[in-house]
């Protein structure tokens, strides 16, 4: 029975070229912009860590004085400061903890005849890559005793290796960043996760290829390396950034069950209490947020792709609302046929399946130009300079969505107008031709 | 033409009309709020900054194996070979003039704090916000600022200080919009201000008409006319120097730095971003804007087709379906032209009241936009032009299947169907 009603619909659609055409245009516009759109919005909230995230969280404390707020509308600080940081790291409550910040470094390669060049470094603390689960290549990452010890050590990323090393074990030879030598101990794998949920207010960027290099902290710190961003709670020196009022590094912890999170919320909330207590914090105010929460609540996915989702979408549902008067149209002009198709027996069922067959017909072939038009919309993301271009992809889940957004567009575009053919009364049709 | 026959007539296609209704009022809200965040966006785009942007341009550079320390030798050492840099740009055949700097408006790196008029007032409970310039007594020409009172600073007022020195400059001059917001009466030049908390005072010497600060994100919109310069060169491993060219030499000067700079001093890093035309920074700091506008108006531009198209479609069924009754019509005596009219004057109808629901649309889309993204209220005015739109464009619309209507000879009315 299907296969006559494709075949009734393939001649119907022969016979209105011009309205048929128009449905398919319409119905693949609305589909190629949502789906472009959706893809990308999928990939920039994606989840960065998928099989980590939920055991990471980022670690919040409030040092501002009460009358002079980091935020009037009551924010808690982004960053931590480094005496926070080093009390919380050292008193080893979570499974991992790390802290980190961003720096701009300059990297001079020693053996070939290549011009010196500025990139993103990372300098973190010994936990850094057993908790991000970053795979190593080659090597290893630092320990805390290479950290403490200011050693000159240095883990970098398998682009940086490609470029200085030509992919070869690079391990125990030596990288000149900022004028220094350090000491490569590691080499990551590929690894860039999106968006960088650790690079956040840190001054990296959120998305996009990953950092050139790993330092340990006080290593980078002893070298004269300062963090891109920098926020001060009171005026005073800033030239000893371990001592000052200053707010630059991102500390986060890891907490495998929901015993040790709520165990850490009240070391914290102990924390910041013997703080205020001490005389340093005005407020026991704290903040503990799942990876995923604190990505949601920063809201890191740009206001633009979110602006344009919505236009897509909204776009959507006008070619939806279009499609649904052109098929109307359509099922009305054929009043005469479906009087005789009932007149020789067919029942109300049998023709609203034929008229929904029809509208199906047609979201099949506008999802597959839509698909057409969202690889087009992708296309043309990626050649934009956006810091996330790089990373829009159709994948298999978003292929597949395409075709079901298209269908259940046109099916239940559909519905109405088949439902409208199915109540067309057999007698005054047939009476009239 | 009496109205009643043709609502009549609309009674009958109930489901035809609220559809295009519908489309109608979607596309209108959908219509209206895109071309007033387009309009946002260019305006955000087309307000000058306050430079004279031509024949300007940026060099940013850091040497190799200079003093890193903080020390005043380190330093001093670092000014020397800055001013080696100023000197040997200085002495190029078509530049006409040179300042160190720490950025320019629309450049992605800002040095920002707050101005007070008590000393030791905390950083951020200052009076105003501001932004900080630091360049040297060619700063003004360079840049092409008007000073609109008091004086430019003179080659004495110039000091030199390391980058992580929180010393403030004894003299700073100031943008008329920062000179009035501490100083209503306008009467800023002369009077003393504390820079970031410090205890002692700042004398504001002069004012400039116009210098946006650097960046153009949202959180720096509230301070977005509040620029300070300091008669100060900043000492780091890293320099910038803001050069301006004779007309029309640009593209020649800027070809010419880096050999001119490495022949200065080879232990530097100059990639390709190092020299960059003021052009270059205006197209890269308003790129997403400038794209997100053009996104929206091409959806715009399609939505509208879509709609019209829809119009057409249900339009040339409905002139098909009434066939007959436009013959009979025709046989009655109505001519031509009130055959058109009807159709048209029945799409003023649809379009009008799919219009009325589209303006309540509008507004409730403007009102969740403004919730969720950081968006004024849109004017009334907008709403009134997008009606005109959709009114406008319903009546091209429907005006190919109206006339084919028209052209309905009588005779079809003997006729049987």
């Amino acid at each position: 029975m299907l296969g006559y009603y494709f075949d009734l619909a393939l001649r119907s659609f022969k016979r209105n070229k011009v309205l048929t055409a128009l449905m398919v245009i319409t119905l693949a516009l609305g589909i190629g912009a949502s789906m472009t759109t959706l893809t990308l919005l999928r990939l920039l909230s994606g989840d960065p860590l998928p099989q980590k995230s939920a055991q990471l969280f980022y670690v919040q404390l409030d040092p501002y004085p009460k009358d002079h707020p980091f935020s009037r509308s009551g924010k808690l600080p982004w960053l931590t400061s480094y005496t926070d940081a080093m009390n919380l790291l050292h008193a080893h409550r979570a499974e991992h903890q790390a802290a980190m910040a961003m720096t701009k470094v300059k990297l001079a390669p020693t053996t070939t005849q290549q011009h010196p060049f500025f990139s993103t470094g990372v300098m973190a603390t010994a936990d850094f890559f057993n908790m991000f689960d970053a795979p190593f290549h080659y090597g290893s990452g630092w320990s805390a005793a290479d950290d403490q010890g200011r050693a000159k050590v240095v883990v970098i990323a398998d682009d940086l290796n490609d470029q200085l090393f030509g992919g070869a074990n690079s391990v125990g030879r030596s990288l000149r960043i900022n004028d220094q030598d350090f000491r490569i101990i590691g080499v990551l794998r590929h690894w860039a996760p999106q968006p960088r949920f650790y690079s956040l207010y840190l001054g990296g960027p959120s998305y996009g290829k990953g950092e050139a290099v790993f330092l340990p902290l006080q290593s980078a710190r002893a070298a004269g390396m300062d963090p891109i961003n920098l926020m001060s709670y009171a005026v005073g020196d800033k030239q000893e950034l371990e001592n000052s009022a200053s707010i630059w590094l991102g500390l986060w912890v890891q907490l495998p069950h929901a015993q040790a999170v709520s165990a850490y919320r009240s070391f914290l909330a102990g924390y910041a209490q013997q703080q205020v207590a001490l005389g340093r914090f005005q407020r026991s105010r704290y903040g503990l947020s799942g990876l995923m929460q604190w990505l949601d609540s920063q809201q890191v996915v740009p206001d633009n792709v979110r602006l344009q989702t919505g236009l897509a979408f909204s776009f959507l549902l006008i070619c939806m609302v279009n499609t649904v008067g052109l098929l109307l149209a359509k099922c009305l002009r054929r009043s005469g046929e479906i009087g005789v198709r009932r007149a020789m027996g067919a029942s109300r069922k049998a023709i609203f399946a034929q008229f929904m067959a029809e509208a199906g017909l047609i979201g099949l072939v506008g999802g597959a130009l839509g698909l057409v038009f969202a690889l087009f919309g992708l296309w043309c993301i990626r050649q934009q300079p956006a810091e996330y271009a790089s990373v829009a992809h159709l994948n298999e889940t978003m292929f597949l969505c395409i075709f079901a957004v298209a269908m259940v567009a046109s099916l239940v575009a559909g519905i109405f107008p088949a439902w409208r053919a199915c109540i067309v009364a057999p007698a005054p049709q047939l009476k009239s031709t | 033409m009496s109205l009643h026959p043709m609502i009549a007539a609309l009674r009958k296609h109930k489901a035809g009309v609220v559809l295009i209704a519908l489309q109608i009022a979607l596309t209108l809200a959908i219509v209206c709020n895109a071309i007033f965040i387009i309009y946002a966006r260019i305006q955000n785009v087309q307000r000058p900054t306050g430079l004279d942007e031509n024949n300007l341009f940026l060099i940013t550079q850091q040497w190799v194996g200079a003093p890193s320390g903080d020390d005043p030798a380190s330093i001093q050492k670092l000014d020397a070979m800055l001013k080696e840099d100023i000197n040997a740009l200085r002495a190029m055949p078509d530049v006409e003039s040179v300042t160190p700097i720490n950025s320019v408006p629309l450049f992605q790196s800002s040095w920002n704090g707050a101005m007070s008029l008590k000393p030791g007032a905390e950083l951020r409970a200052g009076n105003a916000r501001t932004t900080y310039y630091f360049g040297d007594e060619s700063l003004m020409k360079t840049l092409g600022l008007h000073l609109i009172a008091g004086r430019n600073f003179t080659a004495a007022d110039v000091t030199n200080k390391g980058f992580r020195d929180p010393t403030e400059a004894n003299l700073v001059i100031v943008t008329k919009a920062l000179a009035d917001k501490l100083y209503p009466h306008g009467d800023a030049v002369g009077k003393v201000v504390y820079l970031d908390g410090a205890s002692t005072p700042s004398t504001i010497i002069g004012e400039v008409e116009r210098l946006q600060v650097p960046s153009v994100s949202s959180w720096a919109s509230s301070f977005v006319w509040n620029s300070t310069i300091e008669p100060v060169r900043l000492n780091a491993n890293f320099s910038r120097y803001a050069v301006r060219t004779k007309p029309g030499r640009l593209d020649a000067v800027m070809r010419q730095i880096p050999s001119t700079l490495y022949g200065v001093n080879p232990m530097r890093v100059l990639d390709d971003d190092s020299v960059k035309s003021f052009k270059d920074i205006r197209a890269e700091a308003y790129r997403a804007d400038i794209g997100m506008a053009a996104l929206m108006g091409v959806i715009c531009l399609i939505l509208l087709a879509v709609t019209a198209a829809g119009i057409v479609g249900l339009t040339s069924f409905w002139v098909g379906q009434r066939h007959r009754q436009i013959g009979v019509r025709r046989a009655l005596g109505a001519r031509k032209i009130d055959i058109l009219h009807y159709f048209q004057l029945e799409n003023l109808m649809i379009a009008g009241g799919g219009a009325l629901v589209g303006i309540a649309l509008a507004v409730g889309l403007n009102r969740l936009l403004m919730s969720k993204f950081e968006m004024d209220s849109m004017p009334v005015y907008y709403v009134l032009v997008g009606l005109a739109v959709v009114v406008v464009l319903g009546q091209i619309a429907v005006f190919v299947p109206a006339r084919r209507a028209s052209n309905v000879p009588p005779v079809v009315a003997t006729r049987s169907a």
